[in-house]
Protein backbone atom coordinates (compact mmCIF):
# COMPACT_ATOMS: atom_id res chain seq x y z
CA UNK A 1 0.00 0.00 0.00
CA UNK A 2 1.27 3.44 -0.91
CA UNK A 3 2.17 5.77 1.93
CA UNK A 4 -0.74 7.91 3.03
CA UNK A 5 -0.94 11.60 2.15
CA UNK A 6 -0.15 13.66 5.24
CA UNK A 7 -2.39 16.61 6.03
CA UNK A 8 -1.96 19.21 8.77
CA UNK A 9 -4.62 21.78 9.68
CA UNK A 10 -4.80 24.74 12.01
CA UNK A 11 -6.97 27.69 12.87
CA UNK A 12 -5.14 30.99 13.42
CA UNK A 13 -7.34 34.07 13.86
CA UNK A 14 -10.38 32.06 12.84
CA UNK A 15 -13.49 30.70 14.51
CA UNK A 16 -13.06 27.00 13.65
CA UNK A 17 -16.09 27.37 11.39
CA UNK A 18 -13.98 26.24 8.42
CA UNK A 19 -12.92 23.14 10.36
CA UNK A 20 -16.58 22.45 11.16
CA UNK A 21 -17.41 22.81 7.48
CA UNK A 22 -14.57 20.39 6.67
CA UNK A 23 -16.23 17.84 8.97
CA UNK A 24 -19.45 18.39 7.00
CA UNK A 25 -18.03 16.14 4.29
CA UNK A 26 -19.66 13.58 6.62
CA UNK A 27 -19.37 9.96 5.48
CA UNK A 28 -16.82 10.99 2.89
CA UNK A 29 -14.42 11.29 5.86
CA UNK A 30 -14.22 7.50 5.81
CA UNK A 31 -12.96 7.31 2.25
CA UNK A 32 -10.65 10.27 2.95
CA UNK A 33 -9.18 8.42 5.95
CA UNK A 34 -8.20 5.55 3.66
CA UNK A 35 -5.79 7.76 1.73
CA UNK A 36 -4.73 10.46 4.20
CA UNK A 37 -3.48 10.70 7.74
CA UNK A 38 -3.53 13.80 9.89
CA UNK A 39 -0.45 15.41 11.38
CA UNK A 40 -0.79 18.56 13.49
CA UNK A 41 -4.49 19.40 13.64
CA UNK A 42 -7.25 20.10 16.16
CA UNK A 43 -8.42 16.61 15.15
CA UNK A 44 -5.26 14.94 16.47
CA UNK A 45 -3.87 17.24 19.18
CA UNK A 46 -0.38 16.77 17.73
CA UNK A 47 1.49 19.84 18.93
CA UNK A 48 3.95 20.50 16.13
CA UNK A 49 3.83 19.95 12.42
CA UNK A 50 6.16 17.37 10.86
CA UNK A 51 6.82 17.05 7.13
CA UNK A 52 3.43 17.06 5.38
CA UNK A 53 1.98 17.02 1.90
CA UNK A 54 -0.87 19.45 2.49
CA UNK A 55 -1.40 22.19 5.09
CA UNK A 56 -4.81 23.79 5.54
CA UNK A 57 -4.75 27.20 7.25
CA UNK A 58 -7.95 28.71 8.59
CA UNK A 59 -7.99 32.30 9.81
CA UNK A 60 -5.79 35.34 9.36
CA UNK A 61 -2.80 36.40 11.44
CA UNK A 62 -3.56 38.49 14.54
CA UNK A 63 -0.72 37.72 16.98
CA UNK A 64 2.91 36.60 17.22
CA UNK A 65 1.98 32.95 17.78
CA UNK A 66 -0.06 32.93 14.56
CA UNK A 67 3.07 34.04 12.69
CA UNK A 68 5.17 31.24 14.22
CA UNK A 69 2.53 28.59 13.50
CA UNK A 70 2.08 29.82 9.94
CA UNK A 71 5.84 29.70 9.31
CA UNK A 72 6.03 26.23 10.85
CA UNK A 73 3.35 25.07 8.40
CA UNK A 74 5.08 26.70 5.46
CA UNK A 75 8.38 25.09 6.40
CA UNK A 76 6.80 21.64 6.65
CA UNK A 77 4.01 21.50 4.06
CA UNK A 78 4.65 20.97 0.39
CA UNK A 79 1.31 22.61 -0.44
CA UNK A 80 -0.21 25.33 1.71
CA UNK A 81 -3.89 26.23 1.29
CA UNK A 82 -5.59 29.36 2.63
CA UNK A 83 -8.97 28.17 3.88
CA UNK A 84 -11.84 30.63 4.13
CA UNK A 85 -12.43 34.38 4.07
CA UNK A 86 -10.30 35.22 7.15
CA UNK A 87 -7.20 33.49 5.77
CA UNK A 88 -7.74 35.23 2.43
CA UNK A 89 -8.58 38.80 3.49
CA UNK A 90 -8.45 38.91 7.29
CA UNK A 91 -12.22 38.55 7.55
CA UNK A 92 -14.18 39.44 10.64
CA UNK A 93 -11.14 39.73 12.98
CA UNK A 94 -9.70 42.32 10.56
CA UNK A 95 -12.56 44.66 11.43
CA UNK A 96 -10.41 45.67 14.39
CA UNK A 97 -7.95 47.15 11.89
CA UNK A 98 -10.08 50.29 11.82
CA UNK A 99 -9.39 50.98 15.50
CA UNK A 100 -6.20 51.47 17.46
CA UNK A 101 -5.10 48.26 19.18
CA UNK A 102 -5.01 50.12 22.49
CA UNK A 103 -8.63 51.19 22.07
CA UNK A 104 -9.64 47.59 21.32
CA UNK A 105 -7.94 46.32 24.49
CA UNK A 106 -9.41 49.11 26.63
CA UNK A 107 -12.89 48.44 25.29
CA UNK A 108 -12.64 44.68 25.79
CA UNK A 109 -10.91 44.50 29.17
CA UNK A 110 -11.28 47.83 30.92
CA UNK A 111 -13.96 50.26 29.78
CA UNK A 112 -16.50 47.96 28.13
CA UNK A 113 -19.98 47.46 29.54
CA UNK A 114 -20.17 44.56 32.02
CA UNK A 115 -16.40 44.17 32.52
CA UNK A 116 -15.61 42.75 35.98
CA UNK A 117 -12.18 43.25 37.57
CA UNK A 118 -10.94 45.43 34.70
CA UNK A 119 -7.32 44.83 33.68
CA UNK A 120 -5.55 44.32 30.37
CA UNK A 121 -4.16 40.75 30.29
CA UNK A 122 -0.36 40.82 30.43
CA UNK A 123 0.72 37.28 31.30
CA UNK A 124 4.05 36.59 29.53
CA UNK A 125 2.56 33.33 28.21
CA UNK A 126 0.06 35.26 26.13
CA UNK A 127 1.10 35.92 22.53
CA UNK A 128 1.43 39.61 21.71
CA UNK A 129 -1.19 41.06 19.42
CA UNK A 130 -0.14 42.52 16.08
CA UNK A 131 -1.22 46.09 15.38
CA UNK A 132 -3.30 44.82 12.45
CA UNK A 133 -4.87 41.50 11.46
CA UNK A 134 -3.36 40.30 8.19
CA UNK A 135 -4.32 37.73 5.56
CA UNK A 136 -1.83 34.87 5.44
CA UNK A 137 -0.58 35.51 1.91
CA UNK A 138 1.06 38.67 3.26
CA UNK A 139 3.28 36.54 5.56
CA UNK A 140 4.15 33.38 3.57
CA UNK A 141 3.70 32.03 0.06
CA UNK A 142 0.30 30.40 -0.34
CA UNK A 143 -0.27 27.85 -3.08
CA UNK A 144 -4.06 27.67 -3.24
CA UNK A 145 -7.03 29.61 -1.91
CA UNK A 146 -10.35 28.19 -0.81
CA UNK A 147 -12.89 31.05 -0.62
CA UNK A 148 -16.03 31.05 1.50
CA UNK A 149 -17.24 31.88 4.99
CA UNK A 150 -16.92 29.00 5.46
CA UNK A 151 -16.02 27.13 2.26
CA UNK A 152 -18.71 24.50 1.87
CA UNK A 153 -18.00 20.81 2.48
CA UNK A 154 -18.11 20.33 -1.30
CA UNK A 155 -15.33 22.89 -1.71
CA UNK A 156 -13.17 20.96 0.78
CA UNK A 157 -13.97 17.70 -1.00
CA UNK A 158 -13.22 19.21 -4.38
CA UNK A 159 -9.84 20.67 -3.29
CA UNK A 160 -8.67 17.65 -1.32
CA UNK A 161 -9.47 15.25 -4.14
CA UNK A 162 -7.64 17.41 -6.64
CA UNK A 163 -4.58 17.83 -4.42
CA UNK A 164 -4.45 14.15 -3.47
CA UNK A 165 -4.59 13.25 -7.16
CA UNK A 166 -1.87 15.77 -7.93
CA UNK A 167 -4.10 18.17 -9.87
CA UNK A 168 -4.60 21.93 -9.56
CA UNK A 169 -7.93 22.43 -7.79
CA UNK A 170 -10.57 24.32 -9.78
CA UNK A 171 -13.98 25.45 -8.62
CA UNK A 172 -17.15 25.51 -10.74
CA UNK A 173 -19.23 28.72 -10.56
CA UNK A 174 -21.71 27.25 -8.07
CA UNK A 175 -18.96 26.64 -5.50
CA UNK A 176 -17.30 30.07 -5.68
CA UNK A 177 -18.65 32.10 -2.78
CA UNK A 178 -17.07 34.77 -0.62
CA UNK A 179 -19.82 34.59 2.00
CA UNK B 1 -23.52 53.88 -39.41
CA UNK B 2 -24.21 50.26 -38.82
CA UNK B 3 -22.42 47.07 -39.73
CA UNK B 4 -20.67 44.14 -38.15
CA UNK B 5 -17.64 43.78 -35.95
CA UNK B 6 -15.90 40.62 -34.86
CA UNK B 7 -15.52 39.83 -31.15
CA UNK B 8 -13.50 36.71 -30.34
CA UNK B 9 -14.52 35.20 -33.64
CA UNK B 10 -18.20 36.02 -33.22
CA UNK B 11 -19.92 38.28 -35.72
CA UNK B 12 -21.63 41.08 -33.80
CA UNK B 13 -23.92 43.47 -35.63
CA UNK B 14 -24.22 47.03 -34.35
CA UNK B 15 -26.44 50.00 -34.95
CA UNK B 16 -25.69 53.68 -35.18
CA UNK B 17 -24.16 55.14 -32.03
CA UNK B 18 -23.53 51.87 -30.21
CA UNK B 19 -20.30 51.35 -28.33
CA UNK B 20 -18.51 48.02 -28.60
CA UNK B 21 -19.76 46.92 -25.19
CA UNK B 22 -23.39 47.71 -26.05
CA UNK B 23 -23.20 46.03 -29.44
CA UNK B 24 -21.74 42.99 -27.72
CA UNK B 25 -24.41 42.96 -25.01
CA UNK B 26 -27.21 43.23 -27.56
CA UNK B 27 -25.75 40.20 -29.33
CA UNK B 28 -25.46 38.23 -26.09
CA UNK B 29 -21.67 38.57 -25.88
CA UNK B 30 -20.62 39.57 -22.37
CA UNK B 31 -17.66 41.87 -21.78
CA UNK B 32 -17.17 42.45 -18.02
CA UNK B 33 -17.76 45.97 -16.67
CA UNK B 34 -18.57 47.82 -13.45
CA UNK B 35 -18.65 51.56 -14.20
CA UNK B 36 -20.80 51.08 -17.28
CA UNK B 37 -24.56 50.78 -17.22
CA UNK B 38 -26.93 50.43 -20.16
CA UNK B 39 -28.70 53.75 -20.75
CA UNK B 40 -25.89 55.78 -19.21
CA UNK B 41 -23.27 57.89 -20.95
CA UNK B 42 -19.91 56.13 -21.25
CA UNK B 43 -17.49 56.89 -18.44
CA UNK B 44 -14.56 54.48 -18.78
CA UNK B 45 -13.05 54.48 -15.29
CA UNK B 46 -12.96 50.86 -14.14
CA UNK B 47 -11.04 49.50 -17.16
CA UNK B 48 -12.54 46.04 -16.70
CA UNK B 49 -13.93 46.09 -20.24
CA UNK B 50 -10.48 46.62 -21.72
CA UNK B 51 -10.24 44.81 -25.05
CA UNK B 52 -7.88 44.77 -28.02
CA UNK B 53 -9.42 46.50 -31.01
CA UNK B 54 -7.44 45.91 -34.18
CA UNK B 55 -4.46 45.25 -31.93
CA UNK B 56 -4.78 48.38 -29.79
CA UNK B 57 -5.91 48.48 -26.17
CA UNK B 58 -9.25 50.25 -25.66
CA UNK B 59 -12.16 50.32 -23.25
CA UNK B 60 -15.14 48.67 -24.91
CA UNK B 61 -17.57 50.96 -23.05
CA UNK B 62 -16.18 54.14 -24.60
CA UNK B 63 -15.13 53.12 -28.10
CA UNK B 64 -17.81 53.41 -30.79
CA UNK B 65 -18.41 50.22 -32.74
CA UNK B 66 -17.21 50.41 -36.34
CA UNK B 67 -17.61 48.11 -39.28
CA UNK B 68 -14.88 45.52 -39.61
CA UNK B 69 -13.32 45.98 -36.16
CA UNK B 70 -11.53 42.91 -34.86
CA UNK B 71 -12.00 42.78 -31.09
CA UNK B 72 -10.26 40.38 -28.73
CA UNK B 73 -11.91 40.20 -25.32
CA UNK B 74 -11.36 36.79 -23.79
CA UNK B 75 -7.67 36.25 -24.38
CA UNK B 76 -5.74 34.82 -21.41
CA UNK B 77 -3.79 38.11 -21.11
CA UNK B 78 -6.89 40.29 -20.94
CA UNK B 79 -8.62 37.92 -18.53
CA UNK B 80 -5.53 38.01 -16.32
CA UNK B 81 -5.55 41.83 -16.40
CA UNK B 82 -9.25 41.87 -15.50
CA UNK B 83 -8.66 39.66 -12.52
CA UNK B 84 -5.81 41.87 -11.30
CA UNK B 85 -7.99 44.98 -11.71
CA UNK B 86 -10.76 43.32 -9.72
CA UNK B 87 -8.31 42.26 -7.03
CA UNK B 88 -7.05 45.85 -6.78
CA UNK B 89 -10.64 47.00 -6.25
CA UNK B 90 -11.04 44.45 -3.46
CA UNK B 91 -7.86 45.41 -1.57
CA UNK B 92 -8.27 49.16 -2.06
CA UNK B 93 -11.61 49.28 -0.27
CA UNK B 94 -12.91 47.06 2.50
CA UNK B 95 -14.98 44.35 0.87
CA UNK B 96 -16.00 41.83 3.50
CA UNK B 97 -18.65 39.83 1.69
CA UNK B 98 -19.74 37.68 4.67
CA UNK B 99 -20.97 40.77 6.53
CA UNK B 100 -22.26 42.73 3.52
CA UNK B 101 -25.99 42.80 2.88
CA UNK B 102 -25.39 43.24 -0.87
CA UNK B 103 -23.71 39.83 -1.12
CA UNK B 104 -25.34 37.84 -3.93
CA UNK B 105 -26.72 41.01 -5.54
CA UNK B 106 -23.33 42.72 -5.87
CA UNK B 107 -21.87 43.33 -9.31
CA UNK B 108 -18.32 43.61 -7.97
CA UNK B 109 -18.64 40.20 -6.33
CA UNK B 110 -20.38 38.78 -9.40
CA UNK B 111 -17.63 40.01 -11.71
CA UNK B 112 -15.08 38.38 -9.40
CA UNK B 113 -17.08 35.13 -9.40
CA UNK B 114 -17.30 35.28 -13.18
CA UNK B 115 -13.51 35.47 -13.33
CA UNK B 116 -13.19 32.58 -10.88
CA UNK B 117 -11.21 34.92 -8.63
CA UNK B 118 -10.20 32.90 -5.55
CA UNK B 119 -7.84 35.30 -3.76
CA UNK B 120 -7.03 39.00 -3.53
CA UNK B 121 -3.36 38.65 -4.56
CA UNK B 122 -2.28 42.08 -3.30
CA UNK B 123 -1.62 43.30 0.26
CA UNK B 124 -4.72 44.83 1.80
CA UNK B 125 -4.96 48.58 2.43
CA UNK B 126 -7.60 48.40 5.19
CA UNK B 127 -8.45 51.97 4.23
CA UNK B 128 -10.07 54.11 6.91
CA UNK B 129 -13.40 55.28 5.55
CA UNK B 130 -16.41 56.71 7.34
CA UNK B 131 -19.95 55.38 7.29
CA UNK B 132 -22.75 57.86 6.58
CA UNK B 133 -25.93 56.52 8.14
CA UNK B 134 -27.40 60.00 8.67
CA UNK B 135 -30.20 59.74 6.10
CA UNK B 136 -33.42 58.07 7.30
CA UNK B 137 -33.75 55.88 4.18
CA UNK B 138 -30.33 55.62 2.54
CA UNK B 139 -26.95 54.53 3.84
CA UNK B 140 -23.47 55.12 2.42
CA UNK B 141 -20.79 52.63 3.37
CA UNK B 142 -17.71 54.24 1.87
CA UNK B 143 -15.74 51.03 2.52
CA UNK B 144 -17.40 49.52 -0.52
CA UNK B 145 -17.19 52.44 -2.95
CA UNK B 146 -15.23 51.68 -6.13
CA UNK B 147 -15.56 55.20 -7.62
CA UNK B 148 -17.51 54.00 -10.65
CA UNK B 149 -19.25 57.40 -10.73
CA UNK B 150 -22.64 55.78 -11.43
CA UNK B 151 -24.37 57.53 -8.51
CA UNK B 152 -22.84 60.81 -9.62
CA UNK B 153 -24.16 60.32 -13.15
CA UNK B 154 -27.54 59.01 -11.97
CA UNK B 155 -28.12 62.01 -9.72
CA UNK B 156 -27.12 64.51 -12.38
CA UNK B 157 -28.47 62.93 -15.55
CA UNK B 158 -31.46 60.90 -14.35
CA UNK B 159 -32.64 62.66 -11.18
CA UNK B 160 -31.81 66.22 -12.23
CA UNK B 161 -29.93 66.80 -8.96
CA UNK B 162 -26.27 66.89 -8.08
CA UNK B 163 -26.13 64.95 -4.86
CA UNK B 164 -22.83 63.12 -5.42
CA UNK B 165 -19.37 63.93 -6.66
CA UNK B 166 -15.95 62.35 -6.72
CA UNK B 167 -13.23 64.44 -5.05
CA UNK B 168 -9.48 63.97 -4.84
CA UNK B 169 -7.18 61.91 -7.00
CA UNK B 170 -5.41 58.58 -6.72
CA UNK B 171 -5.46 57.10 -3.25
CA UNK B 172 -7.13 60.26 -1.93
CA UNK B 173 -10.11 59.84 -4.23
CA UNK B 174 -13.43 59.76 -2.39
CA UNK B 175 -17.16 60.01 -2.87
CA UNK B 176 -18.55 63.29 -1.53
CA UNK B 177 -22.08 64.47 -0.88
CA UNK B 178 -23.32 67.87 -1.99
CA UNK B 179 -24.76 69.26 1.23
CA UNK B 180 -23.70 71.93 3.73
CA UNK B 181 -22.68 69.31 6.31
CA UNK B 182 -21.39 66.80 3.77
CA UNK B 183 -23.92 64.36 5.22
CA UNK B 184 -26.52 62.62 3.13
CA UNK B 185 -29.38 63.71 5.40
CA UNK B 186 -28.82 67.34 4.43
CA UNK B 187 -28.72 66.63 0.68
CA UNK B 188 -31.53 66.66 -1.89
CA UNK B 189 -31.55 62.88 -2.34
CA UNK B 190 -34.77 60.95 -1.98
CA UNK B 191 -35.20 57.20 -1.73
CA UNK B 192 -37.03 57.21 -5.10
CA UNK B 193 -34.02 58.67 -6.88
CA UNK B 194 -32.18 56.48 -9.33
CA UNK B 195 -28.96 57.47 -7.57
CA UNK B 196 -30.12 55.57 -4.48
CA UNK B 197 -30.45 52.34 -6.44
CA UNK B 198 -27.69 52.41 -9.03
CA UNK B 199 -24.68 51.39 -6.93
CA UNK B 200 -23.06 48.20 -8.30
CA UNK B 201 -21.62 47.34 -4.87
CA UNK B 202 -22.94 47.71 -1.33
CA UNK B 203 -21.73 51.31 -0.96
CA UNK B 204 -25.15 52.98 -1.34
CA UNK B 205 -27.96 50.95 0.17
CA UNK B 206 -31.62 51.59 0.77
CA UNK B 207 -32.29 50.95 4.43
CA UNK B 208 -34.69 48.22 5.55
CA UNK B 209 -34.39 46.41 2.21
CA UNK B 210 -31.27 44.34 2.88
CA UNK B 211 -32.83 40.93 3.40
CA UNK B 212 -36.01 41.16 1.34
CA UNK B 213 -34.39 38.50 -0.83
CA UNK B 214 -32.66 35.90 1.34
CA UNK B 215 -29.11 34.70 0.64
CA UNK B 216 -29.44 31.87 -1.85
CA UNK B 217 -32.24 33.58 -3.78
CA UNK B 218 -30.30 36.56 -5.04
CA UNK B 219 -29.51 37.72 -8.55
CA UNK B 220 -26.11 36.07 -8.97
CA UNK B 221 -26.68 33.04 -6.73
CA UNK B 222 -27.70 30.88 -9.64
CA UNK B 223 -26.90 32.92 -12.74
CA UNK B 224 -23.47 34.31 -13.55
CA UNK B 225 -23.29 38.00 -14.39
CA UNK B 226 -22.42 37.04 -17.97
CA UNK B 227 -26.01 35.80 -18.30
CA UNK B 228 -27.69 38.46 -16.20
CA UNK B 229 -26.03 41.32 -18.09
CA UNK B 230 -27.35 40.17 -21.45
CA UNK B 231 -31.03 40.19 -22.27
CA UNK B 232 -32.77 36.85 -21.80
CA UNK B 233 -34.42 36.91 -25.22
CA UNK B 234 -31.03 37.31 -26.88
CA UNK B 235 -29.55 34.43 -24.89
CA UNK B 236 -32.49 32.17 -25.69
CA UNK B 237 -32.07 32.81 -29.41
CA UNK B 238 -28.38 32.03 -29.13
CA UNK B 239 -29.00 28.83 -27.26
CA UNK B 240 -31.20 27.76 -30.15
CA UNK B 241 -29.13 29.04 -33.06
CA UNK B 242 -25.61 29.56 -31.78
CA UNK B 243 -23.44 32.62 -32.38
CA UNK B 244 -22.66 33.66 -35.91
CA UNK B 245 -18.96 33.25 -36.44
CA UNK B 246 -16.84 35.55 -38.52
CA UNK B 247 -13.45 35.64 -40.15
CA UNK B 248 -11.37 38.42 -41.58
CA UNK B 249 -12.20 37.74 -45.19
CA UNK B 250 -15.94 37.80 -44.60
CA UNK B 251 -15.72 40.86 -42.40
CA UNK B 252 -13.97 42.86 -45.04
CA UNK B 253 -17.05 43.02 -47.19
CA UNK B 254 -20.25 41.85 -45.65
CA UNK B 255 -22.12 40.35 -42.76
CA UNK B 256 -21.01 36.73 -42.49
CA UNK B 257 -23.47 33.89 -42.59
CA UNK B 258 -24.12 31.83 -39.52
CA UNK B 259 -21.74 28.91 -39.39
CA UNK B 260 -22.06 27.59 -35.86
CA UNK B 261 -20.94 28.61 -32.42
CA UNK B 262 -17.66 26.80 -31.95
CA UNK B 263 -15.25 29.27 -33.47
CA UNK B 264 -12.59 30.77 -31.27
CA UNK B 265 -10.53 33.87 -31.72
CA UNK B 266 -7.28 31.94 -31.54
CA UNK B 267 -8.29 29.70 -34.39
CA UNK B 268 -9.93 32.25 -36.64
CA UNK B 269 -7.92 35.42 -36.26
CA UNK B 270 -4.40 36.44 -37.13
CA UNK B 271 -2.29 37.45 -34.12
CA UNK B 272 -2.78 41.07 -33.12
CA UNK B 273 0.04 43.38 -34.17
CA UNK B 274 2.43 44.13 -31.35
CA UNK B 275 1.73 47.74 -30.52
CA UNK B 276 4.01 49.16 -27.87
CA UNK B 277 2.90 51.94 -25.58
CA UNK B 278 4.91 55.15 -25.63
CA UNK B 279 8.09 55.07 -27.63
Amino acid sequence: MAAKIKIATTSLAGCFGCHMSFLDIDERLLSLAEVVEFDRSPLTDIEHCGPCDIGLIEGGVCNSENVHVLREFRNNCKILVAVGACAINGGLPALRNFFKLEDCLLEAYQDGIGVDNPQIPNDPELPLLLDKVRPIHEIVKIDYFMPGCPPSADVFWNYLNALIEGRDPTLPYELVHYD
Amino acid sequence: MSGTLCIDGIAVPFSDGQTIIEAARSAGVYIPYLCHRPGYAPYGSCKLCTVKVNGRTNTACTLPAADGQTVISNSPDLQHDRQRITQMLFVEGNHFCPSCEKSGNCQLQAVAYHQNMLDNHYPHFYAQRELDASHPDILIDHDRCIFCNLCVRASKEKDGKEVFGIAGRGIHKRLIVNSPSGKLKDSDISVDDEAAHVCPTGAILVKRSAYLAPIGERIYDHHPISEVACEKAVLDTQAAKGHASCDQAQLAGQVPQNSGSDSHYAASMPPAPDIKHGR
